[in-house]
């Protein structure tokens, strides 16, 4: 008997869509925990109790406003590398067959990209204020 | 062992896969609270809980009876779906992501050819929980843990992705079955020794990406009392706690697959076929006490130094060490 569930010479996709299956289960796993817990839980709410925790004071003000994003730039530039990742992960995984060219052509990516990042580092952009 | 060949169809074999991920991730979660007090207890000299069963050891059961039992209060003015949807949000990679890790040979739930893509997909939805945790509650305190959370966990993303490349490119795939065959043969051939720079940026990207300290800034019990997790209690404030260990747990296992040699026996004649599991499982816990560890021994960095480590230090290391490990492999 095989111990390995979900094999790769399954039909292409199957393994996804089992995969995917699983995250709904998951998912529905986590939500009968959250209903029975409220099923088994007492509730006895009261304004005082469903006031926002704000270390024992009233809550002055609202969060949901217009609030400084300060990790935006970080965002933009993790995007950037992400796709970057994902573009060097096919590189990577053919690269023992690829040679000189290979290599070459990994360092004109990556060496703009640093110029990039180095750009950023420079202006000042990676500073977190 | 005919009989149980009926187990091997499909419906069974998935519910089994569904039934075995599950057990674990919940059990990771309720041991790794109890070592985690555990060991809090001896490093700082005391004996941790030991009140609850022999040694202390049904502390979890208790924990979760407790956590069961408690009222579930949520703020007035949150909004309820983004609130307890978080928990869910949390749940699903660190429970998921255990589908591609292999424990033993041939013992891997799905076993399929771009595992460690799936893995780096899969664990961003944590960061995803976080915010909808912080948002949701509508609290000053958890947005601002919110907030940090999703700056810390977004910029150690990068280096933990680029630290795979050098693992990927040494094996030539993206399996994670791969990964680990290829490091067989004893312990001088697992990517630790090769890739020693990238295990310590992956190391340290992954105490980031599972918020313990010195970077637990999101939760930041002293200074904003919780984080993103302020407003939870009762079960829900149990299940974000249950994802946040056993994402500890994950991402051990990920580290000790990727750059210890998963459940390749250290030396070739400690070779135990289908109980490999059981160095699998060595090193788990092995690299989880090490986690625990350095929680109860540093103290916690400040945002700024911990962006500047993120994006000035770990990311052009990574790069650089990509240059080299590809140059080593065109020369030798």
């Amino acid at each position: 008997m095989t111990l390995g569930l979900l094999q790769q010479e399954m039909a292409y996709g199957t393994v996804y869509l089992y995969v995917g299956i699983f995250m709904l289960l998951i998912v529905g796993f986590v939500a009968t925990v959250l209903v029975l817990a409220r099923l088994i839980a007492p509730s006895r709410s009261s304004k005082t109790k469903d006031q926002t925790y704000e270390t024992g004071e009233s809550t002055v003000t609202d969060p949901w406003r217009p609030f400084p994003v300060r990790y935006y730039v970080f965002a933009l530039t993790f995007l950037i590398f992400d796709v970057e990742a994902l573009f060097l992960f096919p590189w990577a995984v053919i690269y023992q067959g690829l040679g000189l060219y290979g290599f070459v052509q990994m360092l004109i990516f990556v060496t703009i990209l640093s110029l990039g990042l180095v750009y950023e580092w420079k202006k000042g952009a990676l500073k977190w204020v | 062992m005919e009989f149980l060949n009926f187990l091997n169809q499909e419906p069974f074999r998935f519910l089994l896969a569904f039934g075995v991920v599950l057990f674990l991730t919940l059990n990771l979660a309720a041991i790794l609270v109890m070592g985690e007090r555990k060991v809090a207890g001896y490093i700082q000299l005391r004996y941790g809980p030991n009140r609850v069963g022999p040694r202390g050891l049904l502390q979890p059961l208790a924990d979760i009876i407790k956590l069961f039992t408690k009222e579930n209060i949520s703020p007035g003015k949150a909004d309820l779906w983004i609130f307890l949807g978080a928990p869910i949000a949390m749940f699903i990679p660190v429970a998921a992501v255990w589908l591609v890790i292999p424990f033993a040979p041939g013992a891997v739930v799905a076993d399929i050819n771009v595992a460690i893509l799936f893995f780096v997909a899969v664990t961003s939805i944590g960061a995803l929980g976080v915010i909808m945790a912080g948002y949701g509650s509508r609290s000053n305190f958890s947005l601002l843990g919110a907030l940090r959370g999703a700056a810390q966990m977004i910029s150690y993303e990068v280096p933990l992705i680029l630290s795979l490349l050098g693992v990927v490119m040494l094996t030539g795939s993206l399996s994670l079955v791969d990964v680990v065959n290829a490091q067989g043969g004893g312990f001088w051939n697992w990517y630790v020794v090769l890739q020693f720079p990238m295990f310590i940026v992956f190391y340290i990207s992954a105490l980031a990406e599972t918020k313990r300290v010195p970077f637990d800034l999101p939760e930041g019990e002293s200074e904003i009392v919780g984080g993103y997790m302020i407003e939870y209690s009762g079960m829900t404030w149990g299940l974000i706690q249950a994802a946040e260990f056993a994402g500890m747990g994950l991402m051990s296992g990920i580290s000790v697959t990727l750059f210890l040699g998963g459940w390749q026996p250290p030396l070739e004649f400690l070779d135990l076929g289908q109980f490999n599991w059981v160095w699998f499982g060595i090193k788990t816990a092995l690299i989880m006490f090490t986690f625990q560890w350095i929680r109860w021994s540093l103290p916690r960095l400040r945002m700024d130094q911990l962006m500047d480590l993120g994006w000035k230090v770990m990311v052009p290391l990574t790069l650089v060490w990509l240059v080299i490990t590809a140059a080593a492999m065109l020369v030798f």
